[in-house]
């Protein structure tokens, strides 16, 4: 099986968190993975993207052209990589920042007001994480065992709340009917 | 009853500077402070490119050959690996104030503990006296065959004064080797340097003022005499730098 | 056995280095390899070495030759632009015959370029680079593993041969991450009786030098150089070979584009077309024998490179131009896709 996932938003939406803790997880199942961001000045607020690769096999090329996930944050993000997602390919749209609907009719879309839900459960900045549980849930390229062990290797170790609420943000993701 | 003896961290090998050159009597004040500190057994020299670049077949101690101006870079490398040897370069004005400015001011302003010996004689030697960064205002050399033109090639460097604003180092002077009275009082400054650096107190650098007979066009007692004439009045000598000192001057007047 | 962890290709390198037993660090920053610099910066004060931002490319290179002078296990690391300004550095370290590991994270150039990743230094890699006669040995990873492995690679080979060495990666591979065993490796000392250490008293002065103006002598150095290339040649080339046991056409890749290239090879067996691929792993020396080799058993090769075509020339000398040798590349911080590597192998195939 071979899982090639596309996380794009602006700079500090945390895309690279979110591509990060993928790819630990997919690691902790035993998957081969890479991880690669987009690299530059998009960093300081421009747009930002990265490919994470969960595979059986050993990991080809890194660099993930034609998405089977597309998690899109903000409206530039979907507009770039819509057409390029693979048929049948799951697109997840944070629905409070992105008003226009999927065009395409050969995917699915899910739509999820993450960054409004992140808001109301105050916890403004992890609207990434809740994206992360919702496409968990509707993508099985991962499982929703185990949290902890992999969020721990992306959260500072002395910011222990940390792990708490990326932990509420990733449920309140998967839980999310829409 | 011993007279006369060449310092021991001198070697055999017989010097290629042309008659009159001053680079002999600088490399004999070194060996001395070298042999005074007991320090060639944990000595490594760095030379440059320029006339002085044959220097490590003359210094005892081991010894490194640098790129053109690279030598406070190079030097650095070597302090920062091994902090208990005691470092030095022994750079031209064209290699220290030119190609190799940036590495003397940021050596400099790291207070990097090595000592530089720096040989200013105002002219391009080896390549057959072209300008160099220290050539006076009007001199005329093969790169300035109607004189230095400031409006075209700009003033000439004052390195020491230059590297004294910095906060960087610990000692900077400037001395000369044209008589007797010259060359005891550069001989102190050269020790003072090497000692600074055994006693850990950082960079420190001697700029001496010196002569090149065979490109200024000159005998050598012509030489020796244009640097009182010309030169030390474009470059005064003295102390530009003493951290040490003056911390203890601020400590008996408080 | 070490846990394996996500690492940024940048950072495998900077823990393998220091595993390795490499305590001197000089950098200066520049995208996209600055992540080494900062790595060294958090660690080195910690197990009591170097690192030292130094105030230009051209002062790094050169605290590295000292300290390699004086027989430390030393690095730097830059990407493409700043590569060119250690090109002065690079040929004395090499005239002097001295270890020392160079990293260069590759990207878009000439000039200053673009900060995407490229391959487009392999001629100034793999030919010398800087003036006069003389090598690096060149590694080109191509997986964050690999990143990790060579460096201390890298390092054994620079002490065994006395000679730079260069590991040659791009932004991609810098920047990735993916999972990297880090295992701790007993670094056994090499004597190094010629380091500029300090007499003791003890023995004649050292010198590292690579001046010589007498010509003979020069020359002498020159030979006596290459015959110790000779035998890096003989024994040190490495590669991977993939698919080519039954091979009819052969693709030539190193690095990032080889991993792209091997999605493509993948792609075109499962289309019924009999490809392999042969990965350079040291640049230099060129796997010349094995592609010779390879051109007796195939049709034809395809060198994909992200550069406009150096490598090329190599695999055109290596296979005698008996078969043909198409290009397919990118330029300029593109990356190809496996798709566009798989055209090129129908077009190889049609001829």
């Amino acid at each position: 099986m071979l899982t090639q996932i596309l996380i794009a938003g602006f700079g500090g939406q945390g895309v690279l968190f979110a591509g990060k803790f993928i790819a630990y997880k997919g690691l902790f199942e035993g998957k081969e993975v890479s991880w690669l961001p987009s690299y530059g000045p998009e960093m300081r607020g421009g747009t930002a993207n990265c490919s994470v690769i969960l595979s059986d096999d050993p990991v080809g090329s890194p660099i993930v052209s034609n998405p089977d996930v597309l998690m899109a944050m903000n409206l530039p993000s979907l507009d770039k990589y819509e057409d390029a997602c693979v048929p049948g390919a799951k697109l997840f749209i944070d629905s409070t920042l992105i008003e226009r609907k999927v065009v395409r009719g050969d995917v699915d879309a899910y739509y999820i007001p993450a960054t409004k839900l992140a808001n109301d459960a105050g916890i403004p900045t992890l609207a990434n994480m809740i994206m992360v549980g919702k496409m968990i849930r509707e993508s099985g390229c991962i499982t929703f065992d185990d949290m902890e062990e992999a969020l721990k290797k992306v959260v500072s170790a002395k910011r222990a709340n940390l792990l708490e609420v990326n932990l509420k943000a990733l449920k309140t993701g998967y839980d999310y009917e829409g | 009853m011993i007279v006369f003896e060449k310092p021991k961290a001198l070697t055999d090998a017989p010097l290629h500077y042309c008659p009159g050159c001053t680079h002999g009597i600088i490399h004999r004040l070194v060996a001395e402070a070298i042999d005074e500190l007991g320090i060639e057994g944990i000595t490594v020299g760095v030379a440059p490119v320029g006339c002085s670049v044959m220097a490590y077949d003359y210094f005892a101690c081991d010894m490194v050959e640098a790129a053109h101006g690279r030598a406070p870079a190079v030097a650095t490398g070597l302090k920062r690996c091994m902090p208990e040897n005691i470092i030095f370069t022994y750079q031209g004005d064209g290699d220290l104030a030119s190609i190799g400015m940036a590495e003397t001011v940021h050596a400099a302003t790291r207070n990097e503990n090595i000592t530089i010996i720096f040989v200013n004689n105002a002219i391009y030697g080896m390549t057959g006296g072209q300008m160099a960064p220290t050539s006076l205002p009007g001199q005329v050399t093969q790169t300035s065959p109607y004189g230095r033109d400031v409006t075209v090639a700009g003033y000439p460097i004052r390195v020491s004064e230059m590297l004294s604003t910095l906060e960087g180092p610990e000692y900077i002077e400037r001395v000369a080797v044209n008589n007797v009275k010259n060359v005891r009082n550069a001989k102190k400054a050269i020790l003072k340097a090497f000692k600074n650096q055994v006693e850990g107190k950082g960079f420190s650098l001697i700029e001496v003022v010196s002569t090149c007979p065979t490109n200024w066009g000159m005998t050598p007692s012509q030489a020796l005499e244009w640097v009182d004439t010309n030169m030390i009045p474009y470059y005064p000598l003295g102390v530009y730098k003493d951290k040490t000192a003056a911390a203890a001057e601020a400590a008996k007047e408080e | 056995m070490a846990e394996k962890v996500l690492m940024k290709g940048n950072e495998a390198i900077a823990e393998a280095a220091i595993k390795a037993g490499c305590r001197h660090y000089f950098g200066y920053p520049i995208t996209p390899q600055t992540e080494i610099a900062a790595y060294m910066a958090k660690r080195m004060p910690k197990i009591g070495g170097t690192f030292l931002q130094a105030e230009s490319e051209v002062a790094a290179i050169n605290m590295v030759y000292g300290v390699a002078g004086a027989g430390f296990r030393v690095m730097t690391s830059s990407s493409s632009p700043g590569v060119s300004l250690k090109q002065e550095g690079i040929s004395y370290i090499a005239g002097a015959d001295l270890p020392a590991l160079i990293v260069n994270v590759q990207r878009g150039g000439p000039g200053l370029g673009g900060i995407q990743p490229s391959q487009s230094d392999y001629f100034q890699a793999t030919k010398g680079g800087g003036h006069g006669d003389y090598h690096l040995i060149v590694l080109a990873p191509a997986s964050v593993q690999e990143m990790a492995d060579l460096t201390g690679k890298a390092f054994d080979l620079a002490d065994k041969y006395r000679c730079p060495t260069m590991l040659l990666a791009d932004g991609t591979l810098g920047q990735m991450m993916e999972p990297v065993e880090i295992p701790d490796v007993e670094v056994t000392p090499v004597e190094k009786p010629w380091a500029v250490n300090g007499t003791k008293g003890k023995r004649a002065h050292n010198i590292v030098n690579s001046l010589y103006l007498k010509p003979d002598q020069l020359e002498k150095t020159n030979f006596e150089r290459f015959e110790k290339y000779k035998q890096i040649e003989e024994n040190e080339v490495m590669y991977e070979s993939f698919m080519m046991e039954d091979a009819e056409y052969c693709v030539v890749a190193f690095g990032i584009a080889a991993r792209i290239s091997k999605n493509a090879v993948v792609a075109a067996r499962k289309n019924g077309i009999k490809v392999g691929l042969i990965r350079p792993i040291t640049l230099w020396p060129f796997p010349t024998e094995v592609i010779a080799k390879a051109a007796e058993q195939v049709k034809g090769f395809v060198s994909v490179e992200l550069s406009m075509g150096q490598m090329i020339e190599d695999v055109r000398l290596a296979s005698g131009c008996k078969k043909p040798v198409l290009l397919c590349n990118r330029a300029g911080g593109m990356i190809m896709s496996p798709e566009e590597v798989l055209a090129k192998i129908d077009e190889l195939a049609a001829l």
